[in-house]
This record gives C-alpha cells, sequence and structure tokens, in this order.
C-alpha cells in the first residue's frame, strides 16, 4: 500500500497512467494485441514488439528534446536533422545494386552521428553564443536540412542494397529483438547513470528555471545549453541511423517528417513543463511509447484514412486531460457538488414524502 | 450550365486555332514559299527533383528533335516566379505555342491571359492547373490516374485466374489489402477510384475483397509501418497488396518478410509508376508488377502541337500510353528504364 501510495504521487505516476489505459484499451478491442510469437528464425513477433521498435528513434529524439526543453529551449530541427544524418550514411555507404558498401559501414555510421553533432552545435552556437530565440534559431535548420539532404542525395531515394546496414533497426543473427531497442535502451540508461551520478540534470534544471540565478550560482550557462542542443543533435543523428535502416533508404523528403512535433509532444506528455525547469527522462521516454501505441492502435483498429487526424488529435486531447492537474481538481469539485446535491434533493423528497403521511 | 461551358470553351478554342492560323499565314507570307517553316516551342520544366521528371525533361528536349521543332528550353528550379517569367520571355520572343509543367496549381491566370492575348496557344504538360478560365490553355497532356487503378485490377484479375491461385484463408474470394496515397491527393483519390470501378464492373467482382484500406502516405517507411498492421490483423489472410506508388510497395515487402512470409508469392504485390528499384524487386521475385506512370509525355506533346498549329481540333485532355509491367519482363525492361 505504502508503494502504491509512493507511486501515485511519483512524477510517472499520469504518464504511466495515460498509456496503462491505452494498452487496456487495445487488450479489449483489438484481436491479439498482447499475442508474442516467435518466428521460425527465432525473432520475436507481434504488436508489442511492433510499437517498441517504432517507438525507439521516438524515445531517443525525446531524450534530447527533454534536456532542450529543461533549459527552456526548443529544438524544432531535428526531423530535418533526422533527414540529414540519414542522407549521409546512405550516400556513403552507397546504394550499389551488388550489395557492396562504398565505404565500411562504421565510418559512414560514425560520420552520420557527427554530422548530427555538428547541426546540434550550429543550434547550440545560436542560441547559447548568439542569443537568438530557440525557436528562431532551430528553424533555420529545419527547413534549410531538408535541402541540404537532398542536395546529398540528389533529389533521389537512394537504397541501400548493403546487407549488414540492415542491423542497425533490424535483427542481429540470434537475436530475439531489433536492435535498434537495444540502442535506445543503451542510451536510455546513458542517460539515467549520468543523472544519477553526476550533477548535469541539477545544471540542467537550475538554467532552465534562472539562468542569472545560476550564473551567479557558477555554472556556466552558455556551455550547459551549448551542450543540451549538441546532445540533442547526438540523439537526431542516431535517430537517423535508425529510420534510415528501417527502410534500407535515405527518403531526404519523409525520413523524420513532423517527427520534432510528436518528439515535443512526448516530453510534454512525460510531465516537462515546456516553460523549462523541472524534467522527467522517464516520463519522456514513455511519452514516446504512448504515441506509438496510439498510432499502432489507429492502424490495428482500421481507422479510415481520412478520419485518422482527428481521432488521433482527439485521443492526445484526452490523454492531455487525464494528466492535467486542473482538469483533476474539476473533475473532483463536479463530484463532489454532484453528490452534495443529491444528497439535498434526496431530503427534499424524504421530507415531502413525510410531509404527506 | 455545363452546355454553355462547352460551347464557350469551343468557340474560344475556335478563335484561338484561328489566331494560330493567321499568324501562320502571315508569316508563310513573309517567306518567299511556305512550307518548310520551324516551329519554335516554349517549355518551361519544374526542375530536376526526381529520376522520373529528369525522364520527363530528356523526353520532351528529345522528342522535339525528332519532330524538327525548335525547343526553347527553361528550368525554373522549383520556383513558379521563374516560370512566370520564362512564359513572359517566351510571349516577349513571340514562339509559336508554349507549353510548361505547373509546379502548383493556382496563380497561372495572369500570365496565360497575356499569352491568349498574344495569341500564343498553351498546352499544359503533367500536372493540372486550376483556373477561372479553362479557356485560356488549349490541351492538357498527362498522366490518367482512373486508367491506372483499373489496370492494375485488370492485371490482378487475369493473373488470379491464370495463375489458379486459390485464396490463402480456403475461402472463396481473394483478399486484397491497399495502401493508399496522401489523404485528399488527387492521384490517391482517382487510383483508388479506378481501381473500385474496375472492380465493381468485373464479372469477377464477387471474388475479390477488399479487407482494409488504409493511407501510407506515398512513403516507404509509412508503407512498412502499415503494412505490418495489416499483417497482424490479418496475416493468413491477405491474397493481394494494392500500393498506390512502389515506394510503399517496397516498404511493405520489407515488413512481410519480417512476418516470414514470402512477398510475391504467398501476397501478390502490384503498384504503380513503375521506378527502378520495383523492376529490382520484380527480378528478386519479391513483387509481381507495376502499372507505369508514363513521365515520356514529350512525343505526345510534339504531335498534339503540331495538331494544333495546323488548325485541327485537339481533345481538351490528351492522354500518354501507359504500360503494365509484370515480373516476367522485368529483367528484360529494367535495362531501358529511364527513371
Amino acid at each position: 500500500m505504502d508503494m502504491l501510495k509512493k507511486f501515485s504521487g511519483s512524477s510517472l505516476f499520469l504518464p504511466v497512467v495515460a498509456l496503462t489505459v491505452l494498452l487496456i484499451f487495445n487488450t479489449l478491442f483489438v484481436d491479439g494485441f498482447l499475442t508474442i510469437q516467435m518466428t521460425e528464425d527465432g525473432h520475436l513477433y507481434g504488436r508489442l514488439i511492433d510499437i517498441l521498435n517504432r517507438s525507439c528513434s521516438l524515445i531517443i529524439l525525446a531524450l534530447g528534446m527533454t534536456f532542450v526543453i529543461a533549459t527552456s529551449g526548443i529544438d524544432i530541427s531535428v526531423g530535418a536533422v533526422v533527414a540529414i544524418s540519414a542522407a549521409v550514411v546512405c550516400t556513403l555507404i552507397g546504394g550499389r545494386g551488388d550489395g557492396v558498401a562504398q565505404m565500411p559501414m562504421t565510418l559512414a555510421v560514425l560520420a552520420a552521428v557527427g554530422v548530427g553533432v555538428l547541426c546540434g552545435m550550429w543550434n547550440g552556437l545560436l542560441v547559447a553564443k548568439f542569443k537568438i530565440q530557440a525557436v528562431v534559431a532551430t528553424l533555420i535548420l529545419m527547413t534549410a536540412g531538408r535541402g541540404i539532404a537532398q542536395l546529398m542525395t540528389e533529389g533521389q531515394i537512394i537504397t541501400v542494397y548493403y546487407k549488414p546496414f540492415e542491423y542497425i533497426a533490424g535483427f542481429l543473427p540470434s537475436m530475439p529483438l531489433p536492435t535498434n531497442i537495444f540502442i535506445a535502451l543503451a542510451m536510455v540508461l546513458l542517460v539515467a547513470i549520468l543523472m544519477k551520478k553526476t550533477s548535469i540534470g541539477l545544471f540542467v534544471q537550475s538554467v532552465g528555471i534562472n539562468p542569472t540565478a545560476a550564473r551567479y550560482a557558477g555554472i556556466n550557462v552558455t556551455m550547459v545549453i551549448f551542450l543540451v542542443y549538441a546532445f540533442s543533435g547526438l540523439c537526431a543523428g542516431v535517430s537517423g541511423l535508425i529510420e534510415s535502416s528501417l527502410i534500407r533508404a535515405a527518403d531526404a523528403n519523409n525520413a523524420g517528417l513532423n517527427m520534432e512535433m510528436d518528439a515535443i509532444l512526448a516530453v510534454a506528455l512525460g510531465g516537462t513543463l515546456l516553460s523549462g525547469g523541472k524534467f522527467y527522462v522517464g516520463g519522456s521516454v514513455i511519452g514516446a511509447i504512448t504515441i506509438q501505441t496510439l498510432t499502432t492502435t489507429m492502424y490495428a483498429l482500421g481507422v479510415s484514412a481520412d478520419q485518422l487526424p482527428v481521432v488521433k488529435a482527439a485521443a492526445v486531447i484526452i490523454i492531455c486531460l487525464i494528466q492535467s492537474k486542473k482538469a483533476q481538481e474539476m473533475f473532483d469539485r463536479w463530484k463532489a457538488s454532484r453528490h452534495s446535491q443529491q444528497k439535498n434533493d434526496n431530503k427534499a423528497i424524504l421530507g415531502k414524502a413525510v410531509k404527506q403521511l | 450550365m455545363k452546355k454553355l461551358i462547352a460551347l464557350l470553351l469551343a468557340s474560344v478554342m475556335m478563335i484561338v486555332a484561328a489566331g494560330c492560323g493567321g499568324g501562320e499565314q502571315a508569316k508563310d507570307n513573309g517567306k518567299s514559299a511556305g512550307g518548310d517553316k520551324k516551329i519554335t516551342m516554349g517549355f518551361s520544366q519544374i526542375g530536376a527533383e526526381s529520376e522520373w521528371r529528369t525522364a520527363n525533361t530528356e523526353s520532351i528536349k528529345k522528342a522535339a528533335e525528332e519532330a524538327g521543332i525548335n525547343l526553347q528550353f527553361s528550368d525554373a528550379q522549383q520556383k513558379q516566379e521563374n516560370q512566370i517569367k520564362a512564359i513572359r520571355s517566351f510571349i516577349a520572343q513571340g514562339v509559336d505555342i508554349i507549353a510548361f509543367v505547373p509546379i502548383v496549381e493556382t496563380g497561372w491566370d495572369t500570365v496565360l491571359k497575356e499569352a491568349k492575348d498574344a495569341k500564343i496557344p498553351v498546352v499544359v504538360v503533367d500536372r493540372d492547373v486550376k483556373l477561372a478560365d479553362d479557356s485560356l490553355y488549349v490541351a492538357k497532356i498527362g498522366t490518367d490516374s482512373v486508367k491506372e487503378g483499373n489496370n492494375v485490377f485488370k492485371w490482378i484479375d487475369e493473373y488470379m485466374t491464370k495463375e489458379k491461385k486459390t485464396p490463402r484463408d480456403g475461402g472463396s474470394q481473394y483478399n486484397v489489402v491497399v495502401l493508399e496515397g496522401t489523404v485528399g491527393s488527387s492521384v490517391a483519390i482517382r487510383r483508388q477510384e479506378g481501381f473500385k470501378d474496375a472492380m465493381a464492373k468485373s464479372p469477377n467482382a464477387s471474388k475479390y475483397n477488399i479487407l482494409a484500406s488504409q493511407t501510407g502516405e506515398f512513403t516507404r517507411q509509412k508503407g512498412q509501418e502499415v503494412m505490418e498492421s495489416f499483417l497482424k490483423s490479418y496475416g493468413p489472410k491477405i491474397d493481394i497488396l494494392f500500393a498506390h506508388n512502389d515506394d510503399m510497395a517496397l516498404g511493405a515487402i520489407q515488413a512481410i518478410e519480417k512476418a516470414g512470409l514470402k512477398p510475391g508469392k504467398d501476397i501478390t504485390i502490384i503498384s504503380i509508376d513503375g521506378v527502378k528499384g520495383m523492376f529490382q524487386a520484380m527480378i528478386e521475385g519479391k513483387a509481381n508488377c507495376t502499372v507505369e506512370c508514363n513521365p515520356l509525355q514529350g512525343k505526345l506533346l510534339m504531335e498534339t502541337a503540331k495538331k494544333i498549329l495546323a488548325g485541327e481540333k485537339v481533345d481538351k485532355l490528351v492522354y500518354v500510353d501507359e504500360g503494365v509491367f509484370p515480373a516476367d519482363v522485368a529483367e528484360k525492361t529494367l535495362p531501358e528504364r529511364k527513371y
């Protein structure tokens, strides 16, 4: 009981409730939602695995986004950086039909992540050093990024036939789960350890709450903000690898399209305020999974294509309302008032009946 | 109302045609003996955003050369204002005919009015325009999305009968899943319409059942994701996959493989466009057919242009021929594919 109370008071409680509601809904209305099978070649197969597999890149993006938002910034360029990173890795490995890589894959992967970090550093430079508003600063890469990716791929979709490239978002031999799940897990763990063992989290939080006070307290605010954006770029770079490996191709127009918005939504669903300050990494991860679960649910229920955005929006509103403290208070008050009214009504009826007697 | 518009159109076309005829006559008079006059065409292309577009451009350049038409080519680099500038300069040069691929649907009224005032006929190529007055262009050349949808169903029906395939769930109907294009895009709507129409009209209509239809937004990613979900919901039932474009089919193929099924064998796969990647997949035996969306519109454009300038009546909508490429011809066709 104590555990339950402790959990219901924790920051993770509401995001977990929202996700659980969604999962219960799925279990009831989607046939075989919880079924997980083993395919002949030893891979796990089922809707739950799909959700995890597909939410990996969003989880990673949300990680980076959480820190950016915690410093009361925002990074709307991550979707475009995903496209750039995808373009880099695919053009370097090359789309040769005979399945030979033009460049060793490790090098291409490092280059893609490196370019992601560079993009993040560019954003960090603009925001931290030149004090340009975060939305405007990252808007530059958001619009230009896809153009850069297009230039690299020369406007074509580059399909990679080099076999090992699939492993990034596919199954390594004799592994039951796709590699990207492990990548996401590793990144989450890394962040968790950093939060536990170092005071980076505290630095970020104090910058978000009051940068001036943080500076007086001896924190290098410029450096913290710069690093936060660079980390977001790193996350976008890794995401780009996963996204391109999923389809074994770089599609500059569509890779990571609108993902920045999903990442921001994931962070918001996780309970981090967009005004910065206190942040919840675990919440963001659960938020990302919730978003992907929602998409999968829509497909599983067969919501028709033209209604899809509306239904999704309605679901997001409901999830947000579940998590809103204000909405909860209002609901409680409404319930209380109804309760007391009912009591009054009952009394009146009783009174009448007594009189009649 | 329709009749009135038709009448109006016809009369305007007559005027345009007469105008051209007049122009030609005047020029012919200028030369001592007419007959060997070379037509000049001003052509404004969007740019070179894809292999498909490049093939489109090359086809037009080549066809002009073969038809003996002097082509003034202008690349708009994805900007409407560049196209408008190009068309204005064509008017100033006094070309015989103007053709252009509109990058967007709207905003052409003024410049096309200028062309009309200069009595230069205009042909719209490949994409649609929205004008208050349709008489501003003489003809539109493009691809017929409805027919592409039609062809998809026809091919499926023939193939299923020929191969004597039996529904995988042992029932009496083939189950079809559809990956639609971007919601609301004209191409997606028309391809779907053509497919459903052909199915409804076919004597074998009762043999097919559309199990599910969902948007894959014309991308590989979404095609893959939606197919994954289809497979979870109806895995052992799906017989046929129809994707509105090749890219979604290519994404779906990966999803089918992941589910331990054989694309092209367990599930018959057909899509539209005819890009090289799809041919590659067909050669590997992972897909069955692609219905072409033909960028090679040059020849038809030159023929139509000649007809217009000769004063012949042309249809307002002219469609290019579009082939159907099943897997057995893929290997032979791939080297010839231009996009």
